[in-house]
């Protein structure tokens, strides 16, 4: 008979085996959904997984769709770490896009330099503001911020679609709900020819270390991380919890706003309708396979930068569905979150001794 | 009908009873008998295996090896059930009641068959009236005291007619006062045949109460004695291993205020919390005050209020070195020389999860900690002065908290707060739970705060300690503080009539008087 029994402590290697357990059971399990469709398995695995990767191109689009991911993780881990649940990021993302554009539309005429600087400013401003509304809300009349954030992004939606349906829509644009295209000197710039890459890539890799200094060095990070393993420690040693609640919403909020300025002054050139195939949402898997750690988020977000890839593919070469990309992503956090019952339990083989 | 031969074996042996847990061997070939009619003391420090054995013996866990006698025959114990079937009833430390229930209600849920609520309702008044244990079957459980809730667990084994009652710990949450009753009933029901297995580390009721003791040690037994023959000397030597050093209280003159509660009035967050009423107190340099009373009479909500877990309305209510700080949080009250050793270790003392060195660095930003960044090396040689001066048993500063033994951890935590120096020390049950060498170990180290000029307030249950260790003892009750008495001034009596209010209603009479 088997039995599940607690560790004596969790295991420290389990924890880092857990990701990859569920990587590798989740490209199992899609491929055997490919093969019940009747794919090839194989060729199906060489097009979602191989085939995004054999060009410089190729690279470069999983750099730059690694960018949003990794910068939404980055800033949403800090506040999983204290027990502060923003899943709102997804509508921090589009709100910061628009602050951004809307400093484009306002004073890109002028041409100056600040521009491009005061945009990203702006983003991550309004990401900032965005998620102050749930902080707000939660210090104040103690609402649930998995709740007040997750509504938030339908109302960043909707607000994204009566701007560039109403007030921002091009008005040399032939009546398409688009911003007017942005200007060389509203763009991020190319950080690798013949790829789409930009300088955010290289802001998000400066983010990645930034986020390890203050979870690993500074008392702030080390308040925030007992706020989340043991809230009583964290009163009783006068660590305020309002605090950690402004700080872990604030930090999470501005770095979705930056990836969404990103985005729009980045591959998409200009405000549309859709800016984001849920990267905001996809951020929360990329936390936890990267085990809420700065390294761990980096090479979580790879992966999952590939998952859409591989989708795309799948949907161009295999005449799949985009809901692939879904698939993937929900096979992975099912995985992982089986996988991580096994960091406090082990299976034991129990033999059933005497009269039970 | 049982025979001849069954009548005159004893009621429970167990032989050569061993059971592992990953990392761990809680007991190790423990023999134990038990007679009929016998109240038999089961002894040891934490984590010599008490626990353990009787969970064995009540069916919870079951033996790596080992046999198990009932009444001369060998039996399996596979579940509570089957040992409640046998003529086992445990009452355990850590009342299992609903507190919104009624007696009868929580009774008949316990029950093994389904007794309607009328009927049980007639068996618990009968039950309780004959071993003067008065329990209102209609009363709800939320309005009782602490040892009338013991008293439904106790009415609750008892409906079961057992032959072996195993009580774990019972005295730790009664006055003196309902100890004396306890006693009574439990010498009633021996004198009836039943027998009772009686878990404690007190020596002195083990003394008054117990025909025989084993005594468990590290997982063995160490040795078994008839304790009224003993002293606590060496009974203590059974337990520990070695002698124990009595703690030395020189009397000294008191210094300045250092921490001053006025009028301190606090409705309590949680409905079934304690409101603290007009409380008044004053702790000078150099002494220590003890507050007794039984748990959940406003302890941790005073506790709360002076290390500033809960803020109070009107600044002046506490005062730290003179300074008005009912407002302020508790790093701040930190800041201003205030240490606190909270009752709750894991969790609230400590994070379990992260090593001795985060957890020095837990109330030690003030040395730790420069400009926002933290100076990990500083709190990792802290860790290991605190580890080293009070002789912490554990693997160094990286091991986790949730590593260490209660005991140890108490050590460490009491260690990493006096090591601060504090001005104002406040401990709530600094020995709670914790063996007689570490207990001894604590209590000097307040005292020697005391004399280096610290001011510290103790809130303990166990009135010895108190008498030992303070200069001026006080009664918490009903969220009421007692006059403070000398306890060469006063006696465990007059503070155990104190215990159960006696001091409010004299108050109050005196008030009307006036």
């Amino acid at each position: 008979m088997l039995r599940l029994e607690k560790r004596p402590e969790p295991s420290g290697a389990m924890r880092l085996a857990s990701p990859l357990i569920a990587a590798v059971a989740m490209l199992i399990t899609g491929l055997l959904i490919f093969l019940i469709l009747g794919k090839n398995p194989v060729e199906a695995f060489q097009v979602f997984f191989i085939k995004p990767l054999d060009s410089v191109y190729g690279l470069g689009e999983l750099l730059l769709k690694t960018t949003p991911l990794l910068l939404c993780a980055l800033g949403l881990a800090i506040g999983f770490r204290a027990n502060v649940w923003n899943i709102g990021a997804e509508g921090q993302l589009i709100v910061g896009a628009l602050a951004g554009t809307g400093v484009a539309l306002a004073w890109g005429e002028t041409e100056s330099s600040w521009i491009l600087p005061a945009m990203l400013v702006a983003g991550i401003i309004g990401g900032m503001l965005w998620a102050a509304i749930p902080a707000l809300l939660r210090t104040r009349f103690h609402t649930n911020e998995i709740l007040t954030s997750l509504m938030l992004v339908y109302i960043a939606q909707l607000l994204l679609a009566w701007l560039v349906h109403g007030p921002w829509r091009d008005p040399m644009g032939f009546n398409f709900p688009q911003s007017r295209l942005f200007e060389e000197w509203e763009l991020l710039p190319i950080l690798w020819e013949g790829t789409r890459v930009n300088t955010a890539f290289l802001i998000a890799l400066l983010l990645v270390a930034a986020s390890w200094f203050f979870t690993q060095k500074t008392h702030a990070g080390f308040r925030m991380q007992v706020s989340g393993l043991a809230p009583a420690a964290a009163t009783y040693a006068g660590f305020g919890e309002k605090r950690n609640i402004w700080l872990a919403l604030l930090i999470s909020g501005g770095t979705a706003g930056l990836a969404g300025i990103a985005e729009v002054a980045g591959p998409i050139g200009q405000l549309q309708p859709q800016i984001s195939p849920g990267y905001g949402f996809a951020a929360i898997i990329v936390a936890f396979v990267g085990r809420l750690h700065p390294v761990g988020i980096l090479l979580a977000s790879l992966l999952m930068s590939l998952l859409y890839l591989g989708g795309e593919q799948a949907q161009m070469n295999l005449a799949l569905p985009s809901a692939i990309t879904g698939l993937f992503q929900g096979l992975l956090l099912f995985y992982l979150l089986a996988a991580d019952l096994f960091v406090n339990f082990r299976l034991r083989v129990r033999t059933v001794a005497g009269a039970a | 009908m049982q025979n001849q031969a069954e009548l005159n074996a004893p009621r429970l042996v167990l032989r050569g009873i061993s059971k592992r847990y990953p990392g761990v061997v809680a007991n190790d070939g423990v023999d134990l008998c038990v007679q009929r009619g016998e109240i038999h003391a089961l002894m040891g420090e934490n984590g010599a295996g008490k626990s353990t054995l009787m969970k064995i013996v009540y069916g919870v866990t079951r033996p790596d090896e080992g046999h198990i006698e009932w009444e001369g025959r060998p039996v399996t114990i596979a579940n509570p059930k089957a040992a409640r079937a046998l003529g086992i009833g445990m009452v355990f430390q850590h009342f299992s009641l609903f507190e919104t229930l009624s007696v009868a209600e929580n009774i008949s849920l316990a029950l093994d068959q389904r007794e309607p609520l009328p009927q049980l309702g007639e068996r618990i008044r009968e039950v309780s009236q004959r071993y003067g244990l008065p329990v209102d079957p209609q009363r709800l459980v939320h309005s009782m005291s602490v040892g009338e809730r013991q008293r439904v667990e106790i009415v609750r084994c008892l409906l079961q007619q057992p032959r072996l009652l195993i009580m774990d710990e019972p005295t730790s949450v009664l006055t003196p006062q309902a100890v004396r009753v306890l006693f009574e009933t439990l010498r009633r029901l021996a004198d009836e045949g039943v027998s009772i297995l009686y878990i404690s580390h007190k020596l002195d009721e083990i003394r008054e109460l117990c025909g025989t003791a084993t005594v468990l040690r590290g997982g063995r037994v160490s040795g078994t004695a008839t304790p009224a023959g003993e002293s606590n000397a060496s009974l203590a030597r059974l337990m520990i291993g070695n002698e124990l050093t009595e703690c030395s209280l020189i009397p000294r003159e008191a210094g300045e205020i250092k921490l001053e509660l006025t009028n301190l009035t606090l409705a309590s967050p949680d409905p079934f919390g304690t409101s603290l009423h007009n409380i008044d107190l004053r702790v000078r340099s150099g002494e220590i005050i003890g507050i007794a009373g039984v748990s959940g009479n406003g302890q941790a909500e005073l506790m709360a209020a002076i290390s500033g877990e809960t803020p109070c309305t009107d600044a002046g209510q506490v005062r730290l070195c003179g300074l008005p700080v009912a407002q302020s949080d508790p790093a701040r009250r930190r800041d201003l020389g205030l240490a606190f050793v909270p009752e709750d270790r894991l969790g609230h003392g400590v994070v379990p999860s992260l090593s001795l060195a985060d957890n020095a660095l837990l109330t030690g930003a003030a040395s730790m900690v420069r400009r926002g960044l933290v100076k990990m090396r500083t709190a990792r040689a802290f860790a290991e002065r605190v580890i080293d001066a009070y002789k912490v048993k554990c693997n160094g500063t990286a091991a986790l908290a949730s590593s260490l033994s209660g005991g140890n951890l108490q050590k460490f935590i009491v260690g990493r707060e006096i090591s601060h120096e504090p001005k104002v020390m406040l401990a709530a049950q600094p020995t709670w739970g914790v063996d007689v060498g570490a207990a001894q170990m604590i209590r000097q180290a307040l005292i020697d705060l005391r004399d280096r000029g610290g001011a510290v307030l103790v809130v303990s249950e166990e009135l010895d300690e108190l008498f030992s260790i303070c200069d001026r003892i006080a009664v918490i009750a009903q969220g009421r503080l007692s006059p403070l008495r000398k306890p060469a001034e006063t006696s465990i009596e007059e503070i155990g009539s104190w215990m159960s209010g006696g001091f409010i209603e004299r108050e109050e009479a005196g008030r009307a008087a006036a």
